[in-house]
């Protein structure tokens, strides 16, 4: 595969997170690439997922939530008044740590987010599933039970029905609260598997507690530690040779 | 039907997370008919803020560790188990009596009731003044009050608690007012919900309906199945607020942020996710209400019920007949009590089958859909 250049799908500028008087983000500048996965690595509470969640704004769900600072995407500043977060979070998909299959079946799961968009024709709606199974490697386990509930899948193939749900509404940007923190290595390798393939078509940030899966998918780390960005980087870098102090006692395990 | 409580303290559970001793109460209560198991749970401190009072409940009351210490494998184990075995004693009685109370009462009007029970009796109308025929009149008027107040107290009280849950924070004023108040509507005697009901609903709203409509006659500003309806729903919005907005808490906070991260306004989800993992939660609050309100006579005395009717009502504004009423008719109006005493029993016993009737269809339909639903 040759070079691609690389382009800032996500830009984030002196971008401040407050829950009540409590700051849980300091002034975060970082650029994420379009097409590549990133991966947001640090210990419990260092931040990782707060950044996460106010991508696709998540934090507005929290009442406390108070944010400064600029996070663009595409250029465009989502924290601007014009800007509808209902849209928004139909080109930033996100993945839980906990699968969270909705009580229906596998069909209806993934067809929720196209309905929301509108479409009713029962052959796009089958089309869509259909795609959006393929590329969730999920589609030989599940295509003779379409209408079975989801709710009866293994935990590894919900998480992957989860995928399948976030990129059937066509996103640009997926995003991946620590996706495999549930699952048994089996499942993980399957879904790290699938992550490599999903980025060909989406620009992945994933969080994570586990290094070598850091280190296995990513091709950027971003390191955060009390609300800090410690450092940011090629992942190699990150996990060889890293600059800070802090960077390397945490990657090698000596503390977190 | 009365109130009954059997308890027992207890303590030394031990929270999982904050691994603290919990103190607290454990009841069995009953009330109309519905059994329930009530655990008041408390922390010490809030209770006794002085700490050698805690101590010293602690030292009697909660689980020691294994020690060698004599003192406490004499005499604080013994006595811990002591306290133990009244609190199970306490509930064993309290399920027994209820349990007994339940038969006996419903051994004696089947005893009694049933010889009457005959088709004419369910299909035929009061005949005599009251004294002769049958009650077909009343089941139709229950019935249909119990479906009326359903189709009329379930959709509002299901709205409110979504509001309640879903659209404000905690904290904020209007939310805590609204508790406050459907908090004090639970426990405002039912006779007053009746005299509420003749006020607002017969005289405010169905007078000014009349004057509205330009009714010569009063149509609406009388008493009618519709308005002993609405005036039942005010009585039963309490507990069906407090059931839908249980099962809405059920409802798992990752859920409806998977919905809304799929571009779901919080409408939609609240709509397609949220409601739908609630229903058994609103059938538990119509099952209920249903409870609560077919064996209410009170509310519905100066609001629609009436002592005798020819005919079946033909509309909501109609007028009707009750069971609960027709047994005080039949009890107390009759020129020849004793001669009705049969038809008494016969009634009640209709009463509560239908009363059990309404609540068993509406578990059945619960228990349908929660199996449809997690499959």
């Amino acid at each position: 595969m040759g070079k691609k250049p690389l382009e800032t799908k996500i830009q984030a500028t002196d971008l401040s997170v407050y829950y009540g008087a409590k700051q849980a983000l300091h002034r975060i500048s970082l650029d994420l690439y379009e097409q590549e996965v990133t991966a947001f690595i640090g210990p419990s509470g260092c931040g990782k997922s707060t950044f996460l969640r106010s991508i696709n704004r998540m934090n507005d769900l929290v009442p406390t939530a108070r944010i400064t600072g600029h996070l663009g995407i595409d250029g465009v500043n989502i924290y601007d008044s014009s800007v509808d977060v209902v849209e928004l979070r139909k080109r930033v998909g996100m993945v839980f740590q906990k699968s969270t299959p909705f009580p229906k079946s596998i069909y209806d799961n993934i067809a929720f987010g196209p309905r929301l968009n509108g479409i009713t024709e029962r052959k796009e709606l089958d089309r869509i599933v259909e795609e959006s199974l393929i590329n969730s490697a999920l589609f030989d386990e599940v295509k003779d039970r379409l209408d079975a509930s989801a709710m009866g899948l293994s935990g590894g193939q919900q998480q992957r029905l989860c995928i399948a749900r976030a990129i059937a509404v066509n996103p640009s940007i997926l995003l991946m609260d620590e996706p495999c923190s549930a699952l048994d290595p089996i499942s993980t390798a399957k879904i790290e598997e699938l992550i490599l393939e999903l980025k060909k078509l989406y620009t992945i940030v994933i969080v994570t507690h586990n290094m070598q899966q850091a280190a296995r998918v990513s091709e950027y780390t971003a390191f955060f530690y009390m609300g800090h960005l410690v450092e940011y980087g090629k992942t190699r870098k990150i996990f060889t040779n890293p600059s800070k102090k802090e960077t390397e006692d945490y990657v090698t395990g000596r503390f977190g | 039907m009365g109130v009954g409580i059997g308890c027992g303290g207890w303590s030394g559970g031990v929270r999982e997370q904050t691994n603290k001793t919990i103190h607290g109460v454990s009841c069995l209560c009953t009330l109309q008919g519905t059994v329930f198991p009530l655990h008041i749970k408390f922390p010490l401190r809030r209770i006794f803020p002085c700490p050698s009072i805690v101590f010293l409940f602690k030292k009697f009351v909660t689980l020691p560790r294994t020690t060698s210490n004599p003192f406490i494998n004499l005499v604080l184990m013994p006595t811990k188990r002591l306290i133990g075995l009244f609190a199970v004693g306490a509930a064993t009685f309290a399920v027994v009596a209820i349990a007994g109370l339940v038969v006996s009462t419903m051994g004696t009007f089947l005893v009694n009731g049933v010889p009457h029970l005959s088709w004419q009796f369910l299909s035929e109308a009061p005949r005599n003044n009251n004294t002769e025929g049958g009650i077909f009149p009343a089941i139709y008027g229950t019935t249909l009050l119990v479906l009326v107040m359903s189709i009329l107290g379930v959709p509002i009280g299901t709205i409110t608690a979504v509001y309640l849950n879903e659209y404000t924070r905690a904290g904020a004023v209007l939310p805590r007012v609204i508790r406050f108040a459907v908090n004090t509507l639970a426990g405002v005697p039912s006779i007053v919900f009746g005299l509420f009901g003749l006020g607002f609903f017969v005289q405010f709203l169905g007078g000014g309906m009349d004057k509205v409509l330009g009714n010569t006659e009063a149509v609406w500003s009388q008493p009618a199945l519709l308005w002993a309806a609405a005036t039942l729903a005010a009585l039963t919005l309490p507990v069906v607020i407090v059931s839908v907005e249980e099962a809405l808490k059920t409802v798992p906070r990752e859920m409806r942020e998977s919905s809304l991260a799929l571009g779901a306004t919080r409408w939609q989800t609240i709509w397609k996710i949220v409601l739908p993992n609630s229903t058994t939660g609103i059938l538990t609050g119509s099952i209920l209400a249903i409870g609560r309100s077919a064996g209410e006579v009170a509310p519905i005395l100066f609001t629609g019920v009436v002592y005798s009717l020819p005919q079946l009502p033909d509309g909501i504004s109609s007028q009707f007949m009750h069971l609960g009423y027709h047994l005080f008719v039949l009890s107390t109006q009759s020129p020849d009590v004793d001669k009705t005493l049969p038809l008494q029993y016969a009634t009640t016993l209709v009463l509560l089958l239908l009363t059990f009737t309404l609540n068993f269809a509406a578990t059945f339909i619960r228990s349908r859909l929660r199996s449809k639903q997690i499959r």
